[in-house]
């Protein structure tokens, strides 16, 4: 097997038992990278050198005999969203483009720290905002199913990559599903952590109340060992949550039986792709085979998800986006006669138009005499879906329901028509929206031989019990061990 | 509810050109005529969520602790001139 179509647990064996060194897997990772990159796109920027260096002092560990980490020696990739120390960080914005950091984000820190090894930072949509990596300021992104299509977004590069083997794991961040979605488009694990399960220091904020960092990873057990490394309390973080971080690798059990899953009506309505839903299906009679119990469960306010996550979203956006003014850091327009229009010209010649639609319209919904109207109003109606979850978890442990509606779709075919665009992401959103930990894992594959992806929905900082859902459903199929096509 | 974006765009110090305020103006009408679903919904008495989690007041001891070296800071400035950031002039 070649070693970059290793997971984090395998290679760590591997390096362990000395049958391969991490520098050879680094080396075997950039191979691989430049065999495939003409063709997915995934990286930004590749930091070759660094990478060497780090996995030559894991290397000296190993041969001095020293006990090693998990993450020891794997060679990983970033989003672009998350500031790395002396390495660019652009989130795919042209307003970002000569950023370099002088900080690293607590969960680079901790990466760093457990001694994994840095590949490269990963394509986005420009700051995060989009279902597809088509609004990255620099390049597209191609999904490794099918070049033509979208690897899902805004975390496209950090799915992209572990999909094709361009890197053994990756982190990505999630706001309204830019974790899961792309998992799920692309055939692998994606996994948003409890809103405050994880720092947010470092990460460049784009919702505030939304955001959270998470695994995208090629099977749930090296899931399970990325959370361990990034989750914990972090007094840089105010809404990092003290409670104690469980090892969830304990969680990877192959047992569901009298576990309560519920299946929300809402989540199969008219638009469900006639594959997602058999694939789907196919999974929740499985695990009713496995001992679970299935209930019908309700979401009643599932239908107005997009429109609050659009108000909320594109509200905290507008004034999280406002530091870029060109006077601190990042691009400043060389075309200004005074103060305001060093201003306009910076942010309209740095920011794409996504941004730049999602900054009116958050300015719009925040502005005096419409604040009360739209934003809150959807506030309001958010209680209301937080209300939904709460209910419905007094008599499950678990919902189960497609990550996506359709598979990936093809790249150009939603990005005229921003309002089609945004109602794809109408099964991940919620779950921002309430604050809840959700996983995506491979269920099937469409006609086409396009992944589709299970969503799986917990309590708060329940994590531990998707991984087992998860992990039994790994165990028992094996949708995550087939591999795109490439060469 | 039609946005007057021009003002919209003034307030958030973003320069928009003709063809950017046309099909703004198009787009983002749809997506508020989709966002006019919510009113119908009951919300008398509902408390707005600002945040998910519980936690309130969140303080730390009022301790000196280091910052980042005015250098390192300055150093990724656009324009930087004796220990400032450099802007156009503010007050006439």
């Amino acid at each position: 097997m070649e070693i970059h179509s290793l997971t984090i647990h395998q290679l760590h064996q591997l390096l362990v038992e000395r049958k391969v060194t991490s520098r050879e897997a680094t080396e075997s990772l950039f191979r691989r990278i430049r065999e495939v990159e003409g063709k997915v796109k995934a990286y930004l920027h590749l930091t070759e050198e660094e990478a060497y260096a780090q996995a030559e002092k894991v290397d000296r560990k190993i041969l001095k005999g020293e006990p090693i980490g998990e993450l020891a020696g794997i060679p990983i990739g970033l989003k672009d969203i998350l500031c790395t120390k002396g390495v660019r960080t652009t989130c795919a914005s042209k307003i970002l483009e000569n950023y370099v950091p002088f900080y690293d984000a607590t969960v680079v820190k901790k990466l760093r720290e457990a001694h994994a090894v840095f590949l490269g930072k990963l394509n986005m949509d420009e700051f995060a905002m989009g279902s597809s990596t088509e609004n990255s300021g620099f390049q597209i992104t191609h999904n490794p199913w099918d070049l033509k299509r979208v690897p899902g977004g805004s975390s496209g590069g950090s799915a992209a990559a572990v999909s094709a083997d361009e890197c053994i794991a990756a982190l990505g961040t999630d706001t309204g599903g830019s974790i899961r979605q792309p998992a799920s488009c692309c055939g692998v694990v994606g996994l948003k952590p409890t809103y405050g399960r994880v720092s947010r220091y470092g990460l460049v904020a784009f919702a505030s109340s939304l955001d959270q960092i998470g695994p995208i990873t090629k099977d749930v057990e090296d899931c399970a060992i990325l959370l361990n490394a990034i989750s914990g309390y972090d007094p840089f973080d105010s809404t990092s949550v003290n409670i104690e971080v469980p090892n969830y690798k304990r969680f990877l059990i192959n047992d569901v039986k009298g576990i309560r899953m519920g299946i929300p009506d809402e989540y199969f309505i008219e638009g469900l792709h006639p594959d997602v839903e058999r694939s789907v299906k196919e999974a929740i009679e499985l695990f009713a085979k496995w001992g679970a119990e299935i209930k019908q469960v309700s979401l009643p306010h599932t239908e107005y998800a997009v429109a609050i996550y659009y108000i909320i979203a594109t509200a905290e956006a507008s004034s999280n986006l406002a530091r870029y003014d060109g006077v601190k850091y990042g691009f400043r327009s060389d075309r200004y006669r005074d103060l305001m229009e060093m201003y306009t010209q910076t942010r309209a010649r740095g920011f794409g138009k996504e941004v730049k639609r999602r900054i009116i319209l958050g300015t719009y919904v925040l502005s005096a005499g419409y604040y009360e109207a739209y934003y809150r109003k959807a506030s309001q109606v958010r209680t209301l879906m937080r209300r939904d979850f709460e209910e419905v978890f007094k008599e499950v442990d678990v919902i189960v329901a497609p990550t996506s509606p359709t598979p990936a779709f093809g790249i150009g075919e939603k990005i005229e028509d921003p309002l089609q665009m945004y109602l794809s992401d109408i099964h991940t959103i919620p779950v921002n929206l309430a604050g809840i930990p959700a996983i995506s894992v491979p269920c099937g594959f469409s006609n086409e031989n396009l992944p589709i992806g299970l969503q799986i929905m917990g309590r708060p900082f329940e994590e531990g019990m998707l991984l087992r859902v998860a992990y039994t459903f790994e165990t028992n199929t094996d949708f995550h061990l087939k591999k795109p096509n490439l060469t | 509810m039609k946005m007057d974006i021009e003002k919209v765009a003034r307030l958030a110090r973003l320069e928009l050109s003709d063809e950017e305020m046309e099909a703004f103006s198009r787009q983002l009408g749809k997506i508020l005529e989709y966002m006019e679903q919510l009113n119908w919904v009951d919300t008398s008495e509902v408390e707005p969520t600002s945040h998910t989690l519980s936690v309130f007041n969140v303080f730390r001891e009022d301790e000196i602790r280091d910052s980042f070296p005015q250098e390192e800071v300055l150093g990724i400035a656009p324009e930087e001139e004796e220990g400032h950031f450099r802007v156009p002039r503010i007050i006439d």
